[in-house]
């Protein structure tokens, strides 16, 4: 061994620091992105912005097939306005920046009439300010609380899906009610867990209860272990919620770190989407609650828009592809595809939608939409839309794990996800 | 938590970090020590290892053990010879020199994460542990009796992840072994030190290359098969992996395998302590403070050798 430190052949060591500077360098270049060509005016185009890569591919891998289903299903019927849909989907990479470049993609390459789909919140908070600048409406499909809370603006709309805020005011009653009152929260930290984090604490102690800890999580993070062991020990209540390609590693854990005496679980079946309940390792989940905007498993009193509804995407009475019943579907969330282009589709019915000149038109038009009925364009159930904030409000089930199936025990009324406006978006200037 | 059975999880979720790192980086010190290559793409061969697992143990099906068992020889010694044919037809045309083949293995990222997007797709796939009990560890207090034994909530590792450290044990020794007792291990050591001389001896210093490119992919294949039970195999996996490798091999000295398993250990184990005290973010800052200091203090790492 040598102490010196000179002549210690600097190469190499620059060499190896080159190299480190090349990876951050490389990891900055932006992905691969195939440019199409911009068609005819004649369809109807519908920019998709679509989570095909990154954190987000499980759900956009369903959020596209859902998308596919109900533009066959409105083509079928004759399109809008008697012009048939065109999607064009462009992959976003779940990040933030690329999603912003597709929004500017899709307004000035391909000339779409509207920007639509993105669920991803730091990705929908990275691309509404561009989908604002080029005045083109974005409909998203989040569940974050940024649409409603005023933080975005009047060219972007959540009209066929809950947001966070909505969804835990509703839960937790329940949780209070049945599971216990001190509760530990696991979440991702970015903006869609921190949504969770302040809408469900504020939520919990209206119940009388409170939130004794709130473990954050980076939603990369693939080994979980470390975060349970901070679990305060009087906790009586488990919320989880995870998203990300490890959530199957982090329920596994969870089972793992409380062995034969784990407290009450209550968790958004985030953390579970796209993975099969009948999984070796989820056995402990038996008895726990989970939070299903739409349920994954067709339930004792299945509807017959439930049916076609199923049938039209492709997937089982399990929630699982009908192809292949190992490849499970985001139930839970991706039906806000189907149902926001029926919202779009009524709007530009409405608007008299014929092009981009009317792009604002048709930000009014679905502004001045209240209630929309439970069926084949609204399968999830009825709806409220608050024009001003620019949010729906729906329906939301809670669901009892037995037996590796989730079945549903409670579904709240629309009236226990409202909550007094935060922002009037009419009132901003296109 | 209590302290006592905190700090026994926290040292646990360590040791299970650490022995992967260890075989990871065990195999881009090799490449670096033999080839003076700096490997990019070192992290795609560990997700490379984990995505073929998956490919294997799936397609092989019957009971997990069969599945897992097939699944640590094959996929290393797939990613083996992957590595091997990229070190014949790419490195090897570059003359192996240090500039170049940076830019030719980040080049080989690309390529490996692409068309494994392409075809793997961008899901994470698990793999089945061989076997996972549930083992509770005991904890003592003193008590107005005495000494007493109880089980603190929480406090369990599993059969499977003891196996994990264990594995990785028998494959460090191995490497030593290699290394240091085999004919094999002396004519890279012999390249190692000086390629001219080595080629004079009737070395065949090409052939050697491409071996040792092929054995560091291994390798990190390897230590990504163990872990695959406790994570999932999926496309972006190779990052953290190829970062904390670098680390290490920078902390334990280039081309020093003693210095990569101490610094690998080290690095893994503060990981795992830092991370469940107080957060994974401050694990990783800290980690990046100390190559800084290396780097200052003793550039040519803790075990490092000058060349001659």
């Amino acid at each position: 061994m040598v102490s010196k430190k000179s002549n210690s052949n600097p190469a190499n060591r620059r060499s190896v620091l080159k190299g480190m500077a090349a990876i951050g360098a490389a990891s900055a270049l932006p992905g691969f992105v195939p440019f199409a060509e911009a068609g005819t005016n004649e369809p109807i185009k519908i920019g998709f912005q679509v989570h095909r890569t990154g954190i987000g591919a499980a759900y956009g891998r369903w959020y596209d097939r859902t998308t596919k289903a109900a533009v066959k299903v409105i083509n079928d019927a004759g399109g809008i306005n008697g012009r048939p849909v065109e999607i064009i989907a462009e992959d976003d990479g779940t990040d933030p920046k690329r999603g912003a470049e597709v929004v500017e993609k899709f307004a000035t390459l391909h000339k779409a009439d509207i920007a639509f789909g993105t669920l991803f919140s730091h990705v929908v908070i990275g691309s509404a300010p561009r989908a604002g600048e080029l005045k083109i409406p974005y409909f998203v499909v989040s569940e974050g609380h940024h649409v409603a809370s005023g933080m975005l603006n009047r060219w972007t709309l959540q009209p066929g899906i809950t947001d966070v805020k909505s969804q835990v005011q509703a839960m937790a009653p329940f949780v209070a009610a049945n599971l216990g009152k001190k509760v530990t929260m696991i979440f991702p930290d970015f903006a869609f867990g921190h949504d969770h984090r302040d809408y469900f604490s504020a939520a919990i102690e209206k119940q009388g209860g409170n939130v004794i800890a709130k473990i954050a999580i980076p939603p990369t993070e693939t080994s979980f272990t470390k975060y349970f062991a901070k679990i305060p020990r009087d906790t009586e209540v488990i919320y989880h919620v995870m998203v990300g390609p490890a959530v199957l590693t982090f329920v596994k854990e969870m089972g793992e770190f409380f062995g034969p005496s784990r407290p009450e679980i209550f968790g958004f079946i985030d953390s579970l989407e796209a993975v099969d309940l009948k999984t070796p390792g989820l056995e402990f989940l038996e008895g726990t609650y989970f939070w299903e905007g739409y349920n994954r498993y067709a339930q004792p009193d299945q509807s017959d828009v439930d049916r076609f509804y199923r049938a039209a995407v492709g997937i089982d009475n399990n929630g699982a592809s009908v192809s292949d019943p190992k490849d499970v579907s985001t139930a839970a969330h991706m039906w806000g595809c189907w149902e926001t282009l029926y919202v779009i589709k009524a709007g530009m019915e409405a608007a008299g939608y014929r092009g981009p000149k009317d792009r604002a038109a048709l930000v009014e038009a679905v502004e001045a939409m209240t209630t929309m009925a439970e069926g084949r364009e609204h399968p999830q159930g009825d709806k409220l839309f608050n024009g001003k904030t620019h949010q729906v409000f729906g329906h939301q089930n809670i669901s009892r794990f037995e037996g590796g199936k989730l079945v549903r025990v409670h579904r709240t009324s629309i009236e226990d996800t409202l909550y007094p406006d935060e922002v009037d978006y009419t009132k901003m200037s296109f | 938590m209590e302290f006592g059975p905190h700090l026994i999880l926290a040292i646990l979720e360590g040791l299970v970090q650490a022995s992967v790192l260890t075989l990871t980086a065990l195999g881009l010190s090799l490449v670096f020590g033999v080839m003076r290559v700096v490997n990019v793409a070192h992290g795609e061969f560990f997700m490379l290892g984990a995505v073929f697992a998956y490919g294997v143990a799936s397609s092989i099906g019957g009971a997990p053990v069969v599945g897992f068992v097939a699944a640590l020889i094959i996929a290393p010694l797939l990613v083996g010879v992957l590595a091997v044919a990229a070190d014949w037809l790419i490195l090897r045309r570059l003359d192996h020199d240090p500039e170049r083949t940076i830019v030719a293995t980040i080049g080989m990222l690309y390529v490996i994460q692409q068309v494994t997007l392409m075809t793997y797709g961008p899901d994470a796939h698990p793999v089945a542990p061989p076997f996972n009990q549930r083992i509770a560890i005991p904890w003592f207090e003193f008590t107005g009796k005495g000494l007493e034994f109880y089980f603190p909530w929480g406090l369990s590792t599993t059969s499977y992840k003891l196996f994990v450290v264990a594995a990785a044990i028998v494959a460090g020794l191995g490497v030593w072994l290699l290394m240091a007792r085999s004919r094999l291990g002396l004519i890279l050591r012999a390249t190692q030190l000086d390629r001219e001389t080595a080629l004079a001896f009737g070395i065949p210093v090409a052939r050697v290359y491409a071996l040792t490119f092929g054995f560091g992919a291994a390798l990190a294949a390897l230590g990504a098969v163990l872990v695959v039970p406790i994570q999932q195999a999926h496309y972006l996996m190779g990052g953290d992996p190829l970062l904390l490798s670098f680390i290490v091999v920078i902390i334990g000295g280039l081309g020093s395998l003693r210095g990569t398993v101490l610094a690998a250990v080290l690095i893994g184990m503060s990981n795992g302590i830092i991370s469940v005290f107080f957060s994974p973010t401050l694990a990783k800052i800290l980690a990046t403070l100390l190559v800084a200091m290396v780097l200052v203090y003793r550039p040519q790492g803790l075990f490092g050798k000058k060349p001659a």
